[in-house]
C-alpha cells in the first residue's frame, strides 16, 4: 500500500522530470532535470531492492557522468534559436517513428507474454543483491564484463588520442624544471666597481 | 574450478593473445622512438602471427567439433576459427599496406597500431559470439575502434565530419539493435542463441501474436545489420567515411569488419533466429535488392575513387545479401550450406579485392598529391605499368570479369539463388552487375587509355608493392582455383 | 493496527534525526570557534575571545549576525537555481549521516549497502556547488564551480577506489561490519585493538582517503575553489546571510562526516584501543567521539600549515599518484588475501 504510493509519486516526478529534459529552453535547466530523473529512478530501483544498481545509478551518473555533463553544456554557448529551427520540419518523421516505437513497447508489455517476468519471489533473509550481482558478474558473465572493461580501456585511448596534443605555444610551467633550476642559472653575480667622483 | 575447466577457456587463446599483445603495444610503443615506428609496427606484426596460431592451434584441437565457454557465451567452430584466421590476414595486409601511407602524413602513431588491434579484437568477438551481449559488445568495441580511427587525423576537417557522421549514425543503429534484441529477450527470457533457435521456432508456432512480437523485434535487428554491412536504406554513412576518412583508414574500414559483420548476420539471423527464416528472407530481399541498385547505379555518378568504392562496397553487400536469403526455401535447409557458403566465399572474396583496390590507391598517393579522384588514374599505365596491371585486376574482379575470383563468387551467390528458385532475383542481379561494369572500367580505361594528367609521381615501392601483387594475383589464382577456399566455406558453414 | 505501528516508527525515525542533526549543528558552531583557537594557537595568535567566557559565545554572536543579514539575490542571477544551491550543498551533507554507526546498534538506518551509500551522497556535494556558479551569473562564482566540478569528480575515484580497498578486507558494505571486523584479529584477541584496525595494514589508503577527503571537502590546502587571492569566494561570492551561512554549515559538516568515515573505516570505529576494564567503561560512543575529533583537528592543523595548491599540481595528485597507487594497492590486497598470511580470514 504505502509502496504503491511512494511508486506512484516517484513516477509521476520521474515522468516529469523526463519531460521538462526535452522541454526545458535551457540546456542547464534541462541537465539538472535529468539528474533528477536519474535520482527518482533510482528511488524506484530501491523500492524494487536493487539497491545496488540504485546507489550505482547514482553514484555513476548524477555523481560523475551529470557532472562533466553539467560542466560541458555550462561552457558551451549554445545557441538555441538555431537548435529549434529543424524542429517543425523533423516533427512529422520524429512523431511517425517515435508513435511506431511506442506502440511497439506498448504492444509488446500489453501482451501477456511477460507474465513471467514480474515474478514476486520472496527472498531469503540475508539476502544481498550486491553479492549476487557480484557473484554472476564474475562467473556467468565474466567473459562480457571483461569485454566491457576493454571497451572502456578503448574509450580511454580514443579520448586521449584526440586530445592530447603537445601545443609549442603554451605557457605551461614543469614544476619539477622550476625546482631544479639552481642559483648560478638564474643570478649572475657582476661585480662593478664603484663610480667614485672624480 | 578444475584445471581442466580452466584449460577449455583456452580455446578463446586467440583474443587472449591479441587482447595482451593489444595492451603490451601500448608500452612498446613507449620506447619506439623512430618517426617509423618500427618497432611497434614489428610488434603489432607478430602479435598477429602468434594470433594467428594460436588460431591454428585451437583449430586443430578442436578436432571440427563445437564448444561453448564462458557460460555459453562464447563459440569455438570450425566457422569462427576460419573467419578468425580470414580477419588476421587481412589486419596484417592492412597494417603493411598503411604504413607507408601513413608514415608519409605523420600519422603513424602507436594509437593507429593499438586502435587497430583492439578492433580486431572486436571482429574476433564479434565472429565467435554466441550470445546478444557478446556479439553487442564486440560490435561497440569494433565501432568504438573505427570512430576514433576516423577522427585520428585531426587537422583534416572532413575527418572529422566523417567521425562525428559515422559516431551519430553509428550510435543510431546500436540503438536499433539494442531495441531489437530486448524484445527478442523479451519474449524468449535468454540471451544465448543457442537457447534462443528452439525457443523462438516453439514460440513462433504457439501463436501469431508471439510471432508479430519475435517480428517486431526482427525489424530492429535486421535494421542493425543492414546499417553494420551499409546496406540501403541504412547506408547513408558508407560514402561520407569512406571519402572523408584518411585512405589507410578507409582501408581499414573497407576491409575486416565486413568479415565481422558477415558474421553478425550468420550469428543472429542464422544461428539465432532461423525460426523467423522466411520473415527476415523478405526483408533481406528488400534489403538486397535497393542496394545493388544504388550502389550501382550512384557509383557511376561518382568523381571521387574512395566515393565510388564506398557505393561499390554497397552494392557488393547486396550482392552477399543474396546469398544469406537464398539458404532456407519453404523451411527445407537443403540449400544452406551452398547458399551461406556462398556468401562466405563473396564476403572473403570482397575483402581481398576491397584490400587491393585502396592498396593501390594508397601506394599511388604521394604527401601532398593523394590517388582519390578519377582523374589521377589517368594514364596510370605509362607511370607504373605494373601498380596499373594490378589495378586492373582488381577491377575486373570487383565488375566479376573472369576469370578472376570476383567471377567466381558472383556465379556461386547466383546459382545459390537460383537454386532457392527466385529467378527474377538472379535476373536482377546480374542486370545490376552489368552496370556496375561500366564504372569499374572506366577507371581501366582511365589508366590504360588516358594521358596522365599533371605531374607524374612515381609509385611507392617495399614490402607493400609485394604485398599488393600476391593480393593481386591471389584474386587470379582464385578465380581460377576456387575450389578449395569454397569447400573451406561450406565445411565452415557446415560447423554452424 | 498497522497505521498506529507505522506512525510510531516514523516518529521513532523523526526522533532519531532530530538527535542527530541538533547535536551536528552545535558541532558546526563550536567547530568553527575551535578552528579559529586552534589556528590561532598554531600561529601563536589567542583568538577570539571576546565574547563570552574564553570566547565560547562566538559561535553564537555569529550565528545572531548572519541570521540578520539581508539575503541579496543578484539581478541577472537564475533566482530557482540561486536559491537551490545552497540547500542542494546541505542535503547531501545532513543524509549521509543516516548510515553511521555511533555505537553498536546506534545508527539511525543499519542497511547493507551503506558505505556505497555513503559514496554517493558525498558525490551530490558538488552539484551545491556547480549550480550556485552557474545560477550566480557572475565570472568568479562560475570559475570556482568550474574547478570544483573537476576537482570533486576527481577525487571521488581515487577516494572510491580506497573504500574498495576497504570493504575488499571487510567483506561488507555494512559500516556497523566494517566497524565490527576491524576488532577481530591477532593484535585484538591480545588486548591490543588499535593493531587490528584497518590504518595499519591499509596506511597507503588511510593517506589516500584522508588527503582525498580533505580535497572532496575543498579545504585547505585544496581550496582553489573558492580560492580568495584569486577568485574572492568562488562559487560563493553572490550569497550572503543565511544563504551563505548553509554553505559555511555544509562545509563544516562535511568535514565532521569525513573524520566520521575515517575514524569508522580506518580507526575501528566506536572501539576502545586497548580492551583493559578502564577503557572499557567509557561508553562506545565516547571513542568514536575522541576520534573524530582528533581527525577533524586534523583538517584544522593542515589548514594552518600548508600553502594552497595550484589548480594543475591538484589535477596531477589526483589523477597521476592516487589513482595508479589506489589500483596497484586494490591489487596488492587482492593478492595478499589470498596467501596464508591474510589478516582477514
Amino acid at each position: 500500500m504505502l509502496e504503491t504510493i511512494v511508486f506512484y509519486a516517484f513516477a509521476a516526478i520521474l515522468l516529469g522530470a523526463a519531460l521538462r529534459v526535452i522541454t526545458a529552453r535551457n540546456p542547464v535547466h534541462a541537465a539538472l532535470a535529468l539528474v533528477l530523473a536519474f535520482f527518482t529512478a533510482a528511488g524506484i530501483w530501491l523500492l524494487l531492492r536493487a539497491e545496488f544498481l540504485a546507489i550505482t545509478l547514482l553514484l555513476v551518473y548524477v555523481g560523475a557522468v551529470m557532472v562533466l555533463f553539467l560542466f560541458v553544456v555550462m561552457m558551451l554557448d549554445v545557441n538555441l534559436e538555431r537548435l529549434r529551427e529543424g524542429f517543425w520540419k523533423n516533427l512529422p518523421m520524429a512523431v511517425v517513428v517515435g508513435g511506431i516505437m511506442a506502440f511497439e513497447l506498448v504492444a509488446m508489455l500489453a501482451s501477456r507474454h511477460f507474465g513471467s517476468a514480474t515474478s514476486t519471489r520472496v527472498v531469503p533473509a540475508g539476502y544481498s543483491n550486491t553479492r549476487e550481482l557480484g557473484r554472476v558478474l564474475y562467473t556467468q558473465y565474466v567473459y562480457a564484463f571483461e569485454i566491457a572493461a576493454v571497451i572502456l580501456l578503448v574509450a580511454i585511448i580514443a579520448a586521449i588520442a584526440l586530445t592530447l596534443r603537445r601545443r609549442k605555444d603554451t605557457k605551461a610551467l614543469d614544476p619539477a624544471l622550476q625546482l631544479a633550476a639552481r642559483r648560478e642559472e638564474r643570478v649572475r653575480l657582476v661585480s662593478m666597481p664603484a663610480e667614485t667622483e672624480r | 574450478m578444475s584445471l581442466a575447466q580452466l584449460l577449455s577457456h583456452l580455446r578463446a587463446l586467440p583474443e587472449m593473445v591479441l587482447l595482451a599483445g593489444a595492451c603490451a603495444l601500448m608500452l612498446v610503443d613507449l620506447a619506439s622512438k623512430s618517426e617509423t615506428r618500427r618497432l611497434s609496427y614489428l610488434f603489432a606484426q607478430g602479435v598477429l602471427l602468434i594470433a594467428f596460431c594460436a588460431t591454428l592451434f585451437v583449430l586443430s584441437e578442436s578436432e571440427g567439433k563445437r564448444y561453448y565457454i564462458f557460460y555459453g557465451l562464447f563459440v569455438s567452430d570450425l566457422l569462427s576459427h576460419v573467419l578468425k584466421l580470414f580477419a588476421f590476414i587481412t589486419v596484417s595486409a592492412v597494417l603493411v599496406y598503411a604504413r607507408p601511407y601513413l608514415h608519409e602524413r605523420g600519422l603513424l602513431k602507436g594509437e593507429f597500431l593499438t586502435l587497430l588491434l583492439f578492433a580486431l579484437l572486436g571482429i574476433l568477438v564479434m565472429i565467435s559470439a554466441n550470445s546478444f551481449l557478446s556479439l553487442y559488445l564486440g560490435l561497440e568495441l569494433l565501432t568504438l575502434c573505427l570512430y576514433a580511427l576516423v577522427a585520428l587525423n585531426r587537422d583534416s576537417a572532413a575527418s572529422t565530419e566523417a567521425a562525428m557522421k559515422y559516431f551519430v549514425l553509428g550510435a543510431l543503429a546500436s540503438g536499433l539493435l539494442l531495441y531489437g534484441m530486448s524484445m527478442i529477450y523479451g519474449a524468449t527470457g535468454s540471451l544465448l542463441f543457442t537457447d534462443i533457435g528452439p525457443q523462438t521456432a516453439a514460440l513462433a508456432a504457439s501463436s501469431s501474436s508471439m510471432r508479430t512480437l519475435l517480428v517486431f523485434g526482427l525489424v530492429f535487428v535486421v535494421a542493425g545489420i543492414a546499417f553494420k554491412l551499409g546496406a540501403v536504406p541504412f547506408h547513408m554513412w558508407i560514402p561520407d567515411v569512406y571519402h572523408g576518412a584518411s585512405t589507410a583508414v578507409t582501408l581499414v574500414i573497407g576491409t575486416a569488419p565486413k568479415l565481422a559483420a558477415f558474421a553478425m548476420a550468420l550469428r543472429l539471423l542464422v544461428n539465432g533466429l532461423p525460426a523467423l527464416a522466411v520473415d527476415w528472407q523478405q526483408m533481406l530481399v528488400v534489403l538486397a535488392v535497393l542496394s545493388m541498385a544504388l550502389g550501382n547505379l550512384a557509383a557511376i555518378a561518382q568523381s571521387n575513387l574512395k566515393r565510388m568504392l564506398a557505393y561499390s562496397t554497397i552494392s557488393h553487400m547486396g550482392f552477399m545479401l543474396l546469398g544469406l536469403l537464398s539458404g532456407v526455401v519453404g523451411g527445407n535447409r537443403l540449400n544452406a550450406v551452398d547458399a551461406y557458403g556462398a556468401a562466405m566465399f563473396y564476403t572473403a572474396v570482397y575483402v581481398l579485392m576491397s584490400l587491393g583496390a585502396f592498396g593501390v590507391l594508397l601506394l599511388a598517393s604521394r604527401q601532398g598529391a593523394e590517388c582519390e579522384r578519377l582523374e589521377d588514374m589517368k594514364g596510370m599505365n605509362r607511370r607504373d605499368p605494373w601498380l596499373a596491371f594490378l589495378m586492373l585486376l582488381m577491377m575486373f574482379s570487383l565488375a566479376g570479369i573472369p576469370p578472376m575470383a570476383g567471377f567466381y563468387a558472383k556465379f556461386a551467390v547466383i546459382s545459390a539463388v537460383v537454386q532457392a528458385g527466385q529467378l527474377w532475383l538472379a535476373v536482377a542481379a546480374v542486370a545490376f552487375s552489368l552496370v556496375g561494369a561500366f564504372y569499374y572500367l572506366r577507371v581501366v580505361k582511365l589508366m590504360y587509355f588516358d594521358d596522365p594528367a599533371g605531374v607524374a609521381v612515381p609509385a611507392g615501392g617495399g614490402s607493400a608493392r609485394w604485398l599488393l601483387s600476391v593480393n593481386g594475383l591471389a584474386l587470379l589464382a582464385l578465380g581460377l582455383l576456387p575450389q578449395g577456399l569454397m569447400a573451406l566455406c561450406q565445411a565452415a558453414i557446415r560447423s554452424l | 493496527m498497522d497505521l498506529r505501528l507505522a506512525l510510531i516508527d516514523t516518529a521513532w525515525t523523526l526522533a532519531g534525526i532530530v538527535a542527530i542533526v541538533v547535536p551536528l549543528f552545535v558541532a558546526v558552531a563550536y567547530l568553527t570557534l575551535w578552528e579559529r583557537k586552534l589556528i590561532g594557537w598554531i600561529q601563536i595568535r589567542i583568538g577570539p575571545n571576546r565574547v563570552g567566557p574564553l570566547g565560547l559565545l562566538q559561535p553564537i554572536a555569529d550565528g545572531v549576525k548572519l541570521l540578520f543579514k539581508e539575503i541579496i539575490l543578484p539581478t541577472n542571477a537564475s533566482k530557482g537555481l540561486f536559491v537551490l544551491a545552497p540547500i542542494m550543498m546541505l542535503m547531501p551533507a545532513l543524509a549521509a549521516w543516516a548510515v553511521i554507526p555511533f555505537a553498536p546498534e546506534l545508527v539511525l538506518a543499519d542497511i547493507n549497502a551503506g558505505l556505497l551509500y555513503v559514496l554517493a551522497l558525498t558525490s551530490f556535494g558538488v552539484y551545491g556547488v556547480i549550480i550556485a556558479g552557474w545560477a550566480s551569473n557572475s565570472k568568479y562564482a562560475f570559475l570556482g564551480a568550474m574547478r570544483s566540478a573537476a576537482q570533486m569528480v576527481s577525487y571521488e575515484l581515487a577516494m572510491g577506489f580506497a573504500l574498495v580497498v576497504v570493504l575488499m578486507v571487510s567483506g561488507s558494505l555494512n559500516l556497523s561490519d566494517i566497524v565490527a571486523q576491524q576488532g577481530r584479529g591477532r593484535f585484538a584477541d591480545m588486548g591490543l585493538t588499535f593493531l587490528s584496525w584497518n590504518w595499519l595494514p591499509l596506511l597507503p589508503m588511510l593517506v589516500v582517503y584522508f588527503v582525498s577527503g580533505v580535497a572532496e571537502t575543498n579545504r585547505a590546502p585544496f581550496d582553489v575553489v573558492e580560492g580568495e587571492s584569486e577568485i574572492v569566494a568562488g562559487h560563493m561570492i553572490e550569497y550572503s546571510g543565511m544563504s551563505f551561512a548553509l554553505f559555511f554549515l555544509a562545509e563544516y559538516m562535511n568535514m565532521i562526516l569525513i573524520s566520521a568515515l575515517t575514524a569508522i573505516l580506518f580507526f575501528g570505529g566506536w572501539q576502545a584501543p586497548v580492551s583493559s576494564a578502564l577503557f572499557d567503561a567509557v561508553p562506545p560512543f565516547l571513542w568514536l567521539l575522541a576520534k573524530m575529533f582528533v581527525i577533524v583537528s586534523m583538517f584544522l592543523w593542515i589548514r594552518a600549515t600548508f600553502p594552497r595548491y595550484r589548480y594543475d599540481q591538484i589535477m596531477r595528485l589526483g589523477w597521476k599518484v592516487f589513482i595508479p597507487l589506489t589500483l596497484v594497492w586494490i591489487a596488492v590486497i587482492g593478492l595478499w588475501m589470498q596467501t596464508p598470511w591474510s589478516l582477514w580470514q
